[in-house]
């Protein structure tokens, strides 16, 4: 009987380091969520796909990272910027820009350079 | 006289070799010390030069750059929005693009670094009993603030790398059709300039690319994997 307690010991042991070794294993965490975000860019060069369709696509993939807590990617907010823009809705434009450069100040100057074109037009 | 010559035609040629050999055992590790004295945070990918016979090959690079590149830790442009900035500036062409001087680049774009691709191969090439697509390309990483080159790196990714070969000939002819259908209909040339893509622009790998400051790993770079 002691016997048994003991084999039962060492499965639940061997079980426990197994988990904690794939733990330590484990590959890290995206930074961003992606969702189909590659594929519509892909989508905006092959123009397979008008940019209202695309707005829709893209709000989509941006509610999924909402609900998953995580960061949308760089370009992301940008690259709907530009669709919405495209549409002729300029407000929209200059609020996701504007979000890019909060999200990514790295994009400060290419915004500022975008917004101001647009301004002149 | 004759003998002595051809042997004296021989050693050279057995010192490449030698040499050649040589260099497969111990590649030689990338030189960083620019690339850790720039240190860029941003990177502007230039839409790729093309090489191969495919058009698609440049717009299918360049929608698979943003991933591995902003997982590595960089800020990445907007590849969609630089292209169209290009484009009104009269700039087309991924050649004139690529010539265009550093220090303007970083004007308008202030970006720390530029991505200069060449893909060399993009496509499906057919056998008699099996098919393969293969995506290489070439990728040169170059500070706009001062015009140094930072890093440079090759990579190629093939449909064929998960074949085993076994199922005897039938069983290969019966995967080769299947294959063929879904390289001509699903671009599969798009799938596997993923796995490039990946394989070039990943931080953590033998000569790549390092981490960017937005990475956990940023500034850990030989200090083992966790």
């Amino acid at each position: 009987m002691a016997h048994r307690y003991s084999q039962r010991g060492l499965l639940v042991l061997a079980g426990l380091s197994v988990l904690f070794l794939s733990g330590c294993v484990n590959r890290p965490q995206p930074l961003y969520y992606w969702g189909s975000f590659e594929a519509q860019q892909y989508a905006y060069f092959t123009g397979e796909r008008g940019p209202e369709d695309a707005i829709q696509q893209m709000e989509k993939i941006r509610e999924e990272a909402k609900a998953q807590g995580k960061p949308v990617p760089p370009g992301f907010q940008a690259h709907l910027g530009m669709l919405y823009g495209q549409t002729g809705r300029t407000d929209l434009f200059e609020q996701n820009l504007l979000a890019e450069r909060q999200q990514f100040p790295e994009s400060a100057a290419y915004v500022d350079f975008l917004l101001k074109k647009n301004l002149k037009q | 006289m004759n003998a002595r010559r051809i042997s004296m035609l021989r050693l050279p040629a057995l010192l490449a070799a030698g040499l050649l050999l040589g260099a497969c055992v111990t590649p030689p590790t990338y030189d960083y010390s620019a690339f850790k004295e720039a240190r860029p945070a941003s990177i502007l990918v230039l839409p790729p030069m093309n090489s191969s016979p495919d058009v698609k090959a440049t717009y299918s690079m360049l929608s698979r750059t943003t991933l591995p590149l902003a997982e590595s830790g960089y800020y990445v442009f907007p590849v969609t929005l630089v292209d169209e900035t290009f484009k009104q500036n009269g700039l087309t062409a991924a050649t004139d693009i690529h010539g265009v001087a550093t220090n303007k680049l970083r004007e308008i774009f202030g970006a720390d670094a530029g991505l200069y691709i060449e893909v060399k191969q993009y496509g499906t090439s057919y056998f008699v009993i099996s098919s393969e697509t293969r995506v290489t390309a070439d990728a040169k990483l170059i500070d706009l603030r001062s015009g140094k080159t930072l890093w440079a790196g090759s990579a190629t990714a093939s449909s064929a790398e998960g074949d085993s070969g076994s199922g005897g000939l039938v069983g290969m002819l019966v995967q080769a059709v299947v294959r063929q259908i879904l390289e001509t209909i699903n671009n599969q040339g798009h799938v596997i300039a993923g796995q490039t893509s990946a394989r070039l622009l990943s931080a953590g790998r033998p000569n790549g690319i390092l981490y960017g400051p937005r990475s956990p790993m940023y500034l850990k770079e030989g200090v083992p994997a966790p």
